[in-house]
């Protein structure tokens, strides 16, 4: 019995120890985050910034390939986050190809054959055109809450400008990137770079946002770089030449038939 | 003397008969492991080579770097020219162009959309220009499930598993979906003429056969190939001629600071499996050989052992009536060097004769094979090789005389005063 007792105490005391230890840690930490915002409030930040109701967009696309590089010029219809409508301008290889997506659906239309195809399963992970950029990539929603868990984890300065790095932890296992790092602007709430890692760790694909430009009461990337880190190459340019928001988009143009 | 020997070996059968057999089925079971051993290594090669990786293949130098994915936007441009420069440098040898791709491959309903789909890995190859021996290499009639060959642009075969799963039949109008060698979309619609049954359950899945005109439209590839297969003279891959032509090539046209200059490697350059598996297959075939053959070695040394200590007494008999111990001695073994001669001699053509039935029959495996994930040839064939026609000659000639100058030793030990004595017990 008193083996018993005598082994009994010092567990205790261990115990109260680590406790003790725990807690001054924890508040520590908390102490340390307290200077931080907590990780939704700067998600809901920027995608009062970015989001919108409607947006009608023309942009190019400079792919930089292993031989040459080329543009690829769009014009895209968006309601929300579920639906998208684009149409290919240029070049004349391209030219009339329309996609078109549906929730979680997406169809391509090519006027050399005239068909329209669904695209699934893997075919979602396949690049669009030769870019650094899937399709499954196009088809992000961003609805970051539905998926991530946000913690703002550390601030940085990057390129002259102060920002918050945010960590999204995904909350399921169906994503395509477990883990994001967002590097945000303090002030105006918006993205600079962004890093998709895979469960592993590994760093998947790399996205800069530069040009930012005031488009009504939002601050807009006038350039992005996509960079699929898996791949060689200088990666993917996306240049916004025009963007305008909230404006009425007929819906017939969100049907298949609007495709041919 | 040997004549003397020969009549007495066949008067006493005893004597020469069992020997011989030993030796004849031991040697005959070399020869044919041999022939076998060879035979699938062959088939494994040939097969490789048909398919995907020619006896040589001529690549850019970053498409060798990641020749397992097949990344046709580091394809070899200008390709008429360079078929031209590699039909005059090596004139004894047949070189085509090949390209493999992957995509989706895409089924319409009535209104052109899509019914249903699947991934597929198409294989480019020239199936319509008259002469073109790629079919026969393929092996395309044989292989054949319905429909027919593609004789025009724009048909192609595909594989009959995979029709079935997409629920169409020839004459029914596909899409192939891929991305061109520059990065844009693909779009290409095909009519199917035919399905196959490739015997390779990867294949089978999913593979379709293009005709490689069809697939340079299709991924923009003007004038462009993914690769350029070279075939030796004969049809059989030959490591070391193969080796000759690459480093020939390569000193020639290969500029290691130039991405996209050409390079040629050897079947067993391009794919590390395949290369490590057949030297693998190469050095357990040295090995099993030579086990056998040592194996068959103490098996006949002791066939000569017994016959030795069997014809004690009639030593005995020899050494009483005067006979000198070396002729004995070496009339012994002149015996046993003949039977082991005309058993290896027997026991080399039934092994020959087995070979080559094997070699024209094949063994088949396909059934086997279903859910194999790798690419195997359906039917395993031996072959005949020179080093069949002597091999057997090691343990059935050798051994059997090793084994009777061994037990013959005894004889120098026999005392003459003693030999009555032994020959009264």
């Amino acid at each position: 019995m008193t083996d018993i007792t005598t082994v009994k105490i010092p567990i205790m005391k261990k115990s109260i120890i680590i406790w003790l230890s725990g807690i001054s840690l924890l508040t520590g930490i908390h102490q340390l985050h307290a200077q931080y915002p907590s990780g939704d409030e700067v998600m809901d930040r920027m995608d009062q910034n970015m989001s919108a109701k409607t947006r009608v967009l023309t942009s190019k696309m400079v792919i930089h390939g292993p031989r040459s590089s080329r543009t690829i010029e769009s014009k895209t219809w968006a309601e929300g986050d579920q639906k998208s409508y684009s149409e290919y301008l240029s070049p004349p290889r391209e030219a009339g190809t329309k996609m078109l997506k549906l929730e979680n659906s997406l169809w391509i239309y090519s006027p050399s054959t005239d068909r329209t195809i669904q695209i699934s399963g893997h075919m979602l992970r396949q690049s669009v055109m030769g870019s650094d950029l899937s399709y499954e990539d196009m088809m992000d929603d961003a609805t970051y809450k539905d998926h991530y868990d946000a913690v703002v984890i550390d601030e940085e300065t990057l390129r002259d400008v102060k920002c918050w790095i945010v960590e999204l932890n995904a909350n399921s296992e169906d994503v395509t990137y477990q883990i994001r790092k967002i590097w945000m602007d303090k002030k105006k709430y918006i993205p600079l770079k962004e890093e998709l890692y895979a469960k592993s760790g590994k760093l998947l694909k790399k996205t800069e946002l530069f040009d930012f430009k005031r488009v009504g009461n939002r601050w807009f990337p006038g350039r992005m770089i996509f960079k699929d880190m898996l791949k060689t190459g200088d990666g993917t340019e996306f240049l916004i030449e025009s963007i305008e928001f909230d404006v009425d988009i007929p819906e017939h143009i969100f049907t298949k038939a609007s495709l041919r | 003397m040997i004549r003397f020997l020969f009549k007495g070996l066949l008067r006493d059968r005893q004597r020469s008969l069992l020997p011989a057999i030993v030796v004849a089925a031991g040697v005959m079971l070399t020869v044919f492991l041999v022939c076998y051993l060879t035979g699938i290594m062959g088939d494994f090669a040939d097969f490789s080579a048909k398919f995907s990786s020619g006896h040589v293949k001529i690549m850019t130098r970053e498409y060798a770097e990641n020749l397992s994915q097949r990344p046709i936007d580091l394809a070899l441009v200008n390709v008429s020219e360079l078929m031209d420069k590699v039909k005059q440098d090596y004139p004894d040898m047949e070189w085509v162009l090949r390209t493999q791709f992957g995509g989706l491959l895409d089924a319409p309903d009535q209104n052109g959309e899509t019914r249903s789909q699947g991934p597929t890995v198409a294989i480019a190859i020239d199936m319509i220009t008259p002469g073109s021996r790629e079919p026969e290499r393929l092996n395309l009639e044989n292989i054949l499930v319905a429909g027919n060959i593609p004789d025009n642009p724009g048909e192609i075969l595909i594989s009959d598993e995979f029709a079935t799963n997409l629920e169409i039949a020839p004459g029914d109008h596909v899409t192939l979906m891929g991305s061109t060698m520059y990065g844009s979309m693909s779009f290409y619609n095909f009519t199917v003429a035919g399905t196959i049954r490739f015997g390779v359950s990867v294949m089978d899945r999913g593979a379709i056969i293009v005709d490689i005109s069809d697939a340079q439209a299709a991924l923009d590839m003007e004038d462009a190939s993914g690769e350029i297969l070279g075939y030796l003279p004969g049809g059989h891959y030959d490591g070391e001629e193969a080796g000759v032509v690459c480093a020939s090539f390569n000193n020639k046209y290969s500029d290691p600071g130039d991405e996209f200059s050409p390079i040629m490697l050897k079947l067993t350059e391009q794919d590390e499996f395949l290369g490590g598996y057949l030297e693998l297959v190469d050095s357990a075939a040295f090995i099993v050989v030579f086990i056998f053959v040592l194996a068959m070695s103490i098996v006949l040394w002791n066939t000569g052992l017994i016959g030795g200590l069997r014809r004690y007494g009639e030593v005995g008999v020899r050494l009483a009536i005067g006979e000198a111990k070396g002729h004995i001695y070496k009339s012994m073994i002149y015996e046993s060097a003949l039977i082991g001669l005309i058993g290896s001699a027997f026991g080399t053509i039934l092994g020959l004769l087995f070979a080559y039935w094997l070699q024209e029959k094949g063994i088949d495996i396909g059934s086997m094979m279903k859910g194999a994930t790798m690419m195997m040839p359906g039917k395993f064939h031996a072959k005949l090789v020179p080093q069949a026609y002597y091999i057997g000659f090691i343990p059935g000639l050798f051994s059997s005389t090793l084994g009777t100058m061994l037990s013959g030793i005894g004889i120098y030990k026999r005392k003459t005063a003693q030999l009555f004595k032994e020959l009264e017990t």
